[in-house]
């Protein structure tokens, strides 16, 4: 197990380097930092000061050394528009993306698993079937059209919700639906796989046999087992959602980290847009190796792989 | 095929139903993937024939007939889905919109597909080093966020149709990679691919006419998966405006243009999100399909 764990781990911590170095990259992709920097109307010896000032114009690879080593310690450098710390910006707007995250998960979670069981203990049903559609539909709908339609309908024309902003628990409910739904299908999915496979196995067909009531074989025998590879999948997704909740907090006005890397693109602040990549990359990689832990410890097998 | 006229069962079940005709009975007896991929051909069939489909010019602006409401809203037949605020036909925009659509998923699926199926099979069928360096690159790849990068290279290099189809096909190709490693995993030990190595077969040879042939119904899936989540990230691009530029018709695009005027005009957003939603639905529909009637366990 404590192999295991190293082993992981040490693929985790290259998988972040590797993202560092591609997200500092983007830095370079864009031309020249310095003349962006200085704006338009700059002459020569302006572009020139800000290249000496920022650095720009060491070795490249002095320049990943030094970006890397400071980012160690949280510190990214300065926005380019706000003027003020890269670090203290994202720790200010994290707190909307991290409760956005947790309630979407959940509300992923709390919809998708028991329509995932209704669906597998009643295959080809009608609930099986609404499960179905729910979860193709999921599957297809554009979340910004959806975020707009629920606007449309909830705060235009029942004035239920609030339409945007983020100043109250009313104001994330849309928010969490339209980022909940998008996790939804899969975990359904899975969930019922797992529930089919695991209701035809030997070990529910002795806990019947033995007149265990249906509930305890359910719950108890059939759910735990169909629920391990649920908690890796809903993990995964959890860092797959902070990194869409862009498009969220874009229709809602959330103003949290997603929001603040759709601002930071749009005016060029790079040092914003690779620190929130490295960000978002870094929740990613943690919640898929806390997934792995999890799923070695919850399942021996695992263990060996 | 010749079809043989008996009345003998032994006779009828030795010269029964070829694996040809098993296969055209399951694909056309499966609702699924005949509503999807019907609803797919006749979308391709309106962007392929767009400039005789749309009844107007989707660039053309006019000042004297902005935001007209579509006919079912008490509009006129001059523009059946009325004009946005520019006064442009929206029915035309939607036309050629699938062209844009269409064609971003296509491109992007695949640039994304030749990639990744290369590193998939590779790491599959060499394993060893290959398949540490691929499973790596794939590991990378999954914790960069998709959308936040596709947006922030599309915003420096400068959106445009191109840009956005080479990003997203340089972005999607983790899938293929995935999926393509494990068939080749799963075939590599075949008997067939054991003979075909023990008759002297070069490497390049066993891939292409063992491996791969034996591997394209998964492949066949993904690239359905990948050209609806390119389409999907290519409108939310365009919707957030960090993708395809105005005046393009992007379906995407005109979400947000419609945005401002919801309040009003909620149609305006209600009807291009409903046919992407459509094209979407369609293409996993029909990729979902595709998945049931190729499987092996489904042949007996």
């Amino acid at each position: 197990m404590l192999l295991f764990i190293l082993k992981r781990l040490g693929l985790a911590v290259l998988v972040a380097f590797t993202v560092s170095l591609i997200s500092f990259s983007l830095l370079f992709m864009a031309g020249d930092p310095a003349a962006a920097l200085a704006g338009e109307t700059a002459s020569g010896e302006d572009i020139e000061a800000i290249r000496k000032l920022y650095g720009f114009d060491r070795p490249m690879l002095v320049q990943y050394g030094d970006w890397l080593v400071s980012a160690l310690q949280f510190d990214f450098g300065e926005s380019y528009y706000f003027r003020l710390p890269v670090s203290s910006l994202i720790v200010e707007r994290l707190g909307v993306t991290m409760t956005l995250g947790v309630c979407g998960i959940t509300f992923a979670l709390l919809t998708a698993v028991p329509l995932g069981v209704a669906a597998a203990i009643r295959p080809n049903s009608i609930i099986d079937r609404v499960a179905l559609f729910l979860s193709v539909a999921g599957q297809a709908m554009p979340s910004f059209w959806f975020g707009l339609i629920l606007i449309v309908i909830f705060a235009i024309q029942l004035g239920w919700l609030p339409p945007s902003g983020a100043s109250s628990p009313a104001h994330f409910i849309m928010p969490t639906i339209v980022l909940g739904y998008y996790a939804m299908p899969a975990i359904m999915r899975l969930t019922r796989a797992g529930m089919l496979d695991v209701l035809s196995s030997d070990y529910i067909r002795t806990a019947r046999a033995k007149g265990a009531p249906e509930g305890r074989v359910l719950f108890r025998h059939a759910l735990r087992n169909a629920i391990i590879p649920v908690v890796s999948l809903a993990a995964v997704q959890m860092g797959f959602m902070l990194g869409g909740s862009i498009v969220v907090e874009s229709i809602f006005a959330l103003h949290g980290a997603g929001f603040l890397a759709w601002e930071s693109i749009a005016r060029n602040d790079l040092p914003t847009v690779q620190a929130l990549i490295l960000v978002f990359s870094m929740f990613y990689i943690v919640f898929t190796f806390l997934a792995d832990v999890l799923n070695a410890w919850l399942d021996p097998r695992m263990r060996s792989s | 095929m010749t079809k043989v006229e008996t009345h003998d069962p032994i006779l009828a079940e030795i010269t029964g139903p070829t694996p040809g005709q098993m296969l055209r009975k399951r694909v056309f007896g499966h609702q699924g993937l005949m509503i999807g991929a019907g609803v797919l051909v006749i979308l391709s069939v309106i962007a392929i024939f767009a400039p005789l489909l749309a009844p107007h010019d989707p660039y053309a602006q006019s000042l004297m007939t902005r935001m007209e409401p579509p006919v079912f809203l008490g509009g006129d037949w001059e523009h059946p889905l009325g004009t946005d605020h520019l006064g442009r036909d929206y029915l035309s925009r939607l036309i050629y919109g699938a062209r844009v659509s269409l064609m971003i998923g296509v491109i992007a699926a695949l640039i994304s597909g030749v990639i990744g199926t290369a590193m998939g099979v590779a790491a599959g069928y060499f394993g060893g080093r290959v398949d540490m360096v691929v499973t790596f690159l794939i590991n990378v790849r999954l914790a960069m966020p998709v959308v936040l990068v596709a947006l922030a290279v599309v915003a420096i290099l400068g959106g445009s149709l191109q840009v956005v189809i080479v990003v997203l096909g340089l972005l999607l190709w983790d899938r293929f990679a995935v999926v393509m490693r494990a068939s080749t995993l799963q075939v590599r030990g075949r008997e067939y691919v054991a003979a075909a190595r023990a008759i002297g077969a070069s490497t390049p040879r066993v891939i292409l006419s063992e491996i791969m042939p034996n591997i394209a119904n998964n492949l066949i899936v993904v690239v359905t998966l990948e050209m609806a989540h390119a389409i999907l990230l290519e409108a939310a691009l365009s919707f957030l405006g960090l993708g395809v530029q105005p005046p393009t018709p992007s379906w995407g695009l005109m979400v947000s243009e419609g945005k401002n005027m919801m309040l009003f005009e909620p149609w305006m957003v209600l009807i291009p999100g409903a046919v992407l939603f459509i094209l979407v639905l369609a293409i996993n529909l029909m990729g979902d399909g595709l998945r049931d009637v190729t499987a092996p366990e489904n042949r007996s």
